[in-house]
């Protein structure tokens, strides 16, 4: 006996996907979207169009509906709450079955949850906040390819962050000049430089050529300082091919880390890359061009920390985050919240910074955070104070302009870091002591101490455009 | 603003060779060094002394001096094993170690007597 009959027409939503009754389960996939609807929705109404959109439903019932058991495949809208800080907008928590969602493809994920329901006309904003993965399905996920820990031993770095330098000018440089500013980088004491995200292979710039060019700065670096050297080569390409066919060619090479832009460069492509470097015992350094289209926006898109998930579980051993101190975007809490994210174990529920769900990793290794952007020998007391050990530090203007040059700019950093370990270590208090811990350090290093008088004591005191929801009455 | 100098690092000085954290400061005193074995020792890290020839700084395993020492927690017995390592082998650079157990890491790692570079 049928226990359902087919109704042709328009249902409300909130008939089928509006479940305020509902538990989610251990296995859900949980999201939570901040929604601006349309005047005279229903909040119901449009948290329950959220839920079934981006899950079973079509705007229209259909006959086949009758051939599944919908009722256990849709998404729940299960909770609502006021956004603090807004009449109009509220938080919408919906629960998946984890069925919904091939194994291992964040690309699946993300193409239902942030798919056809972002452009539905019921809402006039939508902005995915945060998602809790099951431990269920991140355990059908790659992740990192080598982890914080692997990196560490592998390049013999322990017990400070890393530090990188993006080569400039970004664009035009030939191979073999480009290569000479990796040497001098790494001779002065860095121990990353990185191809610029624009830098695929260009007419004035092709890969084979920077390739080869870098590998022989990056081998003469670690002969003459003693220390292990890498540099980010981009393999970021228009086609899959293409991009294993330059990581192909960098492993061989004796290349230890290569880099990909994994929005522009995209999911699918980042995860095979992924794959193949834990295959092949290659690092990868991700850069997130493109982030700032979807996260920037407080009303609209993805925020930060969603997408820091996604790249944790797609797969990278380094991600850019933001560096709270530099030109550019980003709010200490918040940044704090999604830097954790990337590289603890278990992340506690934690609305202060942005947390909206607890979020268990299991054993999938976490990444260092890339704080790059704007930030120069000044910054390094607050970024360690900020960033702690787990993180690469890249000073682009901050080593390339040293009046003295690269090699110079870079030993300058180096001593400033090591300086503030050091100081950190014995207790001191880094951002109140921070100018007497630099210019004592100076004492022994003319570089550092020619850098300090260059950039003096810059700050850069741009307000945040996207704020934490806090409040305001 | 402070005169041009130039980069002082080549292939054929060997003072050219840095041996990873700490290696661009000034080499530590005592007060220094006892204040980062405390730190070690404030994070719960387990203690351990290495050492190597200088010309075989690069390669990843240095020579253990006795075993890691799990549970230590007295300053001065750290820094004792420490000095009796240099002692017996003043011609190698020593290795000041926390191995952290639970991050399945070094949390710390730094030469703190540094031997003779030769060529």
């Amino acid at each position: 006996m049928a226990v359902k009959t087919y109704n042709a027409g328009v249902k409300e939503y909130r008939e089928t996907y509006w479940m305020p009754d509902y538990t989610p389960k251990d296995t859900d996939i949980l999201a939570i979207f901040k929604v601006t609807p349309q005047p005279g929705v229903p909040r119901e109404e449009a948290a329950a169009a959220v839920a079934a959109e981006s899950s079973t439903g079509t705007w229209t019932t259909v006959w086949t509906d009758l051939l599944t058991d919908l009722d256990y495949y849709k998404g729940r809208a299960y909770r609502i709450e006021d956004v603090p800080g807004s009449d109009e907008q509220f938080y919408a928590f919906v629960a998946y079955p984890i069925d919904l969602f091939e194994e291992g493809s964040v690309v699946n994920v993300f193409t239902s949850l942030v798919g056809n329901v972002f452009g539905f006309k019921a809402i006039r904003g939508l902005r995915l906040e945060d998602v809790r993965f099951p431990i269920a399905y991140v355990m059908t996920c790659g992740g990192p390819p080598h982890g914080i820990q692997v990196e560490r031993d592998i390049l013999n770095k322990y017990g400070r962050p890393l530090l990188g330098c993006t080569i400039k000018p970004k664009l035009g440089l030939s191979a073999k000049n480009y290569g000479r500013a990796v040497y001098e980088c790494l001779r002065g004491g860095l121990d990353f430089t990185k191809d610029d995200e624009n830098v695929n292979s260009q007419p004035f710039m092709r890969w084979k050529q920077r390739f080869d060019f870098v590998m022989e700065a990056v081998h003469k670096a670690e002969r003459e300082t003693g220390e292990r050297k890498g540099h980010y080569l981009n393999v970021t390409a228009p086609t899959p091919e293409e991009m294993y066919k330059r990581a192909e060619y960098a492993k061989e090479i004796g290349a230890p880390i290569i880099m990909h832009d994994y929005i522009t460069g995209g999911f699918c492509a980042n995860t095979g890359l992924a794959n193949w470097c834990r295959e092949n015992g290659v690092l990868l350094h991700i850069h997130r061009a493109m982030h700032a289209v979807m996260d920037r926006n407080p009303n609209h898109g993805i925020h930060f920390r969603v997408l820091t998930k996604i790249l944790r579980l797609s797969g990278g051993d380094h991600l850019h985050t933001g560096t709270v101190v530099g030109k550019l975007e980003g709010d200490r809490a918040a940044t704090l919240g999604w830097i954790d994210l990337l590289r603890e174990r278990y992340i506690k529920e934690d609305r202060s910074r942005g947390i909206f769900f607890d979020q268990d990793w299991g054993a999938m290794p976490g990444a260092f955070a890339v704080a790059s952007g704007g930030i120069h020998v000044w910054h390094m007391p607050a970024l360690l104070s900020i960033f702690g050990d787990d993180a690469v530090f890249q000073f682009g203007g901050g080593t390339l302009g040293h009046p003295w040059g690269n090699a110079a700019g870079a030993a300058a950093n180096r001593v400033a870091l090591e300086a503030c370990v050091e100081a950190r270590n014995e207790g001191r208090q880094l951002e109140k002591e921070g100018k007497e811990i630099l210019m004592s350090a100076a004492k022994h290093s003319p570089e550092l101490k020619a850098a300090l008088e260059t950039w003096k004591e810059i700050k850069f005191e741009f307000d945040t455009v996207d704020k934490l929801d806090v409040a305001h009455k | 603003m402070s005169e041009m100098q130039d980069y002082k690092s080549s292939l054929t000085d060997v003072s050219s060779r840095k041996f990873e954290t700490f290696s661009y400061l000034p080499p530590m005193d005592a007060a220094k060094i006892r204040k980062q074995v405390e730190y070690i020792i404030s994070k719960g890290w387990n203690p351990a002394i290495e050492h190597t020839e200088p010309e075989n700084a690069f390669d990843h395993y240095w020579y253990m001096w006795k075993l890691p020492m799990f549970g230590e927690t007295d300053v001065d017995r750290i820094l004792a094993e420490a000095e009796a390592c240099h002692k017996a082998h003043p011609n190698n650079h020593v290795r000041l170690v926390g191995y952290d157990n639970y991050k399945q890491s070094q949390g710390a790692a730094m030469v703190i007597y540094r031997g003779p570079i030769k060529a």
